[in-house]
């Protein structure tokens, strides 16, 4: 049997992204010894990506601005279908976080009385983003992975997880190998917090990175755990459309917060147009109310005038877009029109600084001198694996997740800032459950020699077999979701995809590839199919389970949100042998105190 | 739709040559997706590291017909119809296999250096945004390290045993220029981190893809400070009773 080498952690931690390198922060603090697993470098994760900033309700710009305001944006972005308490505690401890991040050296762009500056974006009632430029992502991981690198965590970089052990039901440890040689890699560990990130490579068209392969959802799965809302996904409204080789890659909500307008070919503004009914009241009632509201904000002014309506809800402004081009006025490659062009260009520059060297540099276009194509991008999965709101614990015991591979913060919609901030708060939690629990259960649980053998077989595998490309068994993956399980669904569609799902998982099994183990992308691959084919099968069944449109999920056939049954049920798939089961189970309750906030709206 | 002739070196450090490739160029491609083509048709196997396609994570540096740069931002209709196009890996670091390199010395360079050191109170942070600027260009960085790459300290002299390198010393410039650090890392820039060894070619700013101002904003400062700090005692005092010690960079 081929060797492996062996680590022991108290906790181990995949994934460094924001999340991850929060959780073994919070770990290492508490005296516990951690080992962080990243499947790039270190400071490389999806997180660096993240450019409109980190939603905290510290009311420096807009001093109305509250937890309870947070909270409530959050629960209506998500069309309460969130867990109550994780909204809750999100909308509470964002901005000690924070304030934390800038102890730790993150340097945030200022107001002009020296304050961390924040920007409006959509969903959220009032200027609430935290940002440094359109970097922010990249700023929260340098400052976290600094803070991490000077605590002394352990760091296991360019390193893959493929299995998690259990000894009965309790985790103990995990297995998988190290990408630059393949040499394999046992941890054991008392307990584990998944940290992986999402699941955007099963569709084409994404803003997501080769390490979206849905990990953490696959493994956790596998081990036990459930995922909830996996039919919703996020569809971000503006992604580059072309050329072709840039195509999904991010064009930050920055650019609608800081004042950037959507036109269709016809050059009309149709976002008031698509302004769902319940939500009117809060934008701009005219063109002239929305340059009110720009001119405002570029000058760092208060001011009575509603936001302008491109600040709609993720969800809405992707189906917008999809709708006008299905009704033929989009733009020449797919998309509509972004302008930000008709601002000072030097403004432009400083506050959108990647956006302007993308466009100039990807796709020819100065976007200070005219407008960016966009069109929507499989950007976010909002359902996850299941966890407890305050400590992060799946149900199986030593078994946690944060981030975005944990469902339930973020209802059947995320606002944009509300997943760094998600990161760092639940990132945090994550850590100091998993201490908790590792502190209480004392010595490690055992490992089972058998099942590192069969870890080690099931990687070695796809050298020792004639088979399909993995690459081109991905691509159909990516077809399957895209033309079946897209941005519009229906019954019809979602089952044949489902069926062809089915197949795909024969071919999976199957998957072969040549050469050896020294960093072998295709051999990777082989593996994170099998992750990946979790997320896409729960993503099918469960969209085709809810009979309605919420949030993300638009079905053609039930075009009407439910105000019965299903605003009160999530979905969860769990594995039950070969089989995926699905169940509808009741919504967390909440509290008196907390509906009050909702009423108080209503009068 | 024409067709590109890539040749992309192969192999590990021990041996490796560089092999041809056909790729069909679509509008707007860059030297990435072309690997990525040669990866999904002809060679799963092929090396490369790479992350948000957006220039924004710094992983998919190489050497691209001699230059260094992110394979992510190099179009690939800046070359001539039947061009060749010779793309390598790093140089200043060892091979791993194909365009992949070794760069775990820049992480253990890195921890080296002594972290963000406010002193500790509870108030509100009143920083100006003309304070911070500065400090603002050089978080920038992503961490591509084809500044560490093109240094000739480190890539024709092979000084890693010495030399911190460029993104060091920005990192280093970073923290030291942070309104609210009380840190000195003069000791350890001159000592350890060897910053005397940069004699300011400013090659590394002119591979940088953020645009930063390693050598003119970072290194020169810097370098002033040690020597203010080391060799000229009486300046410092100076500048310490007009409080100019820690602003005019």
């Amino acid at each position: 049997m081929a060797t492996y080498e062996t680590h022991e952690h108290d906790v181990i931690v995949i994934g460094a992204g924001g999340a991850g390198l929060r959780a073994a922060i919070e770990v290492s603090a508490m005296g516990l010894n951690v080992g962080l697993i990243c499947k790039s470098l270190l400071g490389k994760a999806h997180t660096v990506m993240a450019e409109g900033g980190v939603a905290a309700a510290l009311a420096n710009v807009d001093p109305q601005d509250g937890w309870e305001t947070h909270f409530k944006d959050t629960m209506n972005g998500g069309k309460l279908l969130n867990n109550w308490r994780m909204a809750q505690l999100h909308a509470q401890e964002a901005p000690d976080r924070v304030r934390e991040l800038e102890r730790w050296g993150a340097v945030f762009d200022r107001t002009k009385d020296g304050r961390i500056l924040q920007r409006a974006f959509g969903g959220h009632k009032w200027k609430r983003l935290c940002h440094v430029g359109d970097r922010t992502g990249l700023e929260m991981i340098r400052t976290l992975q600094d803070q991490g690198v000077h605590q002394g965590i352990t760091v296991y970089m360019e390193c893959t997880i493929s299995k998690l052990f259990k000894d009965g039901d309790k985790i103990s440890g995990a297995f998988g190998y190290y990408r630059e040689d393949g040499r394999y890699v046992l941890f054991k560990a008392k307990a584990v917090v998944l940290a992986t990130g999402g699941v955007g490579k099963i569709y084409s068209v994404t803003s997501n990175s080769w390490e979206y392969t849905s990990d953490g959802q696959g493994l956790a799965y596998e081990a036990g755990a459930d995922l909830i809302d996996m039919e919703f996904v996020q569809f971000h409204p503006t992604g580059m459309v072309w050329p072709p080789g840039v195509r999904g890659i991010l064009v930050t909500e920055g650019v609608r917060g800081e004042g950037g307008i959507l036109r269709n070919s016809k050059g009309e503004r149709f976002m008031w147009k698509y302004l769902p009914e319940s939500t009117k009241d809060g934008f701009a009632a005219d063109e002239a109310e929305a340059k009110e509201w720009v001119e405002a904000a570029i000058a760092g002014k208060r001011t009575e005038a509603r936001r302008p309506p491109e600040l709609s809800t993720r969800d809405n402004v992707a189906r917008a877009i999809y709708i006008e081009n299905k009704e033929g006025r989009g733009s020449p490659h797919g998309g509509v029109f972004l302008d930000i062009s008709y601002q000072d260009p030097e403004r432009v520059k400083k506050k959108l600084p990647s956006m302007y060297h993308q466009f100039k540099e990807l796709a020819d276009v100065d976007i200070t001198a005219g407008p960016m194509e966009v069109g929507p991008t499989c950007h976010y999965i909002m359902g996850g694996i299941r966890v407890e709101a305050d400590t992060a614990a799946t149900r199986v015991p030593g078994l946690f997740a944060a981030g975005e591979c944990a469902g339930g913060m973020h209802g059947a919609n995320r606002l944009g800032g509300n997943s760094l901030s998600d990161l760092i708060v639940f990132g945090r939690r994550a850590g100091a459950g998993a201490s908790d629990y590792a502190k209480q259960l004392g010595g490690f649980p055992s490992i089972n020699e058998k099942d590192i053998e069969a870890a080690i077989e099931e990687l070695e595998a796809p050298f020792h077999r004639e088979g399909p490309n993995p690459y081109d068994v991905a691509k159909q993956m990516n077809n399957i979701m895209d033309a079946h399980v897209g941005i519009f669904r229906e019954a019809k569609e979602m089952e044949i995809g489902i069926e062809k799902l089915q197949e795909l998982k024969k071919d999976i099994a199957k998957v072969a590839v040549k050469g050896d183990k020294r960093f072998n992308p295709g051999w990777h691959l082989c593996r994170d199919l099998k992750n990946m084919i979790v997320s896409a099968e729960a993503i099918a069944r469960s969209a085709n389970s809810r009979p309605e449109s919420r949030g993300a999920h638009s079905r053609l056939d039930f075009p009407d949100t439910d105000k019965g049954k299903w605003a009160t049920v999530n979905t969860a798939v769990s594995k039950d042998g070969d089989q995926m089961k699905l169940e509808h189970t009741p919504l967390p309750a909440m509290p008196e105190d907390l509906k009050k906030l909702f009423e108080a709206d209503k009068k | 739709m024409r067709k590109a002739k890539l040749k992309v070196y192969r192999g590990t450090a021990d041996a490796g040559e560089f092999k041809d490739y056909e790729v069909q160029v679509e509008e707007g491609m860059v030297v990435l997706d072309a690997i990525h083509a040669i990866q999904a048709k002809d060679s799963p196997d092929l090396a490369v590291r790479w992350n948000c396609k957006a220039a924004k994570c710094g992983s998919c540096s190489a050497e691209v017909n001699g230059m260094p740069s992110l394979m992510c931002k190099t179009r690939m209709d800046r070359f001539e119809e039947g061009e060749e196009i010779r793309v390598a890996p790093i140089k200043t670091f060892p091979i791993i296999k194909d365009l992949v390199t070794d760069v775990s010395w820049n992480y253990e360079v890195n921890k080296k250096i002594k972290g963000f050191s406010p002193a500790p109170d509870d108030k509100e942070w009143i920083i100006h945004q003309e304070d911070i600027d500065r400090v603002q260009e050089f978080r920038k960085c992503i961490e591509c390290f084809l500044c560490q790459n093109v240094c000739h300290v480190l890539r024709d002299h092979d000084r890693k045993d010495a030399f911190m390198g460029p993104r060091f010393l920005v990192r280093t410039a970073g923290l030291e220029m942070h309104p609210k650090d009380t840190a000195n890392r003069m000791q350890y820039l001159k000592d350890e981190g060897h910053i005397g060894m940069c004699n300011i070619t400013k090659c590394c700013t002119e591979v940088c893809p953020e645009d930063i101002h390693i050598t003119d904003n970072a290194i020169i400062p810097l370098k002033e400070r040690v020597v203010d700090e080391f060799y000229d005692p009486l300046g410092k005092v100076i500048k310490k009773i007009m409080g100019t010690d820690k602003k005019g960079w």
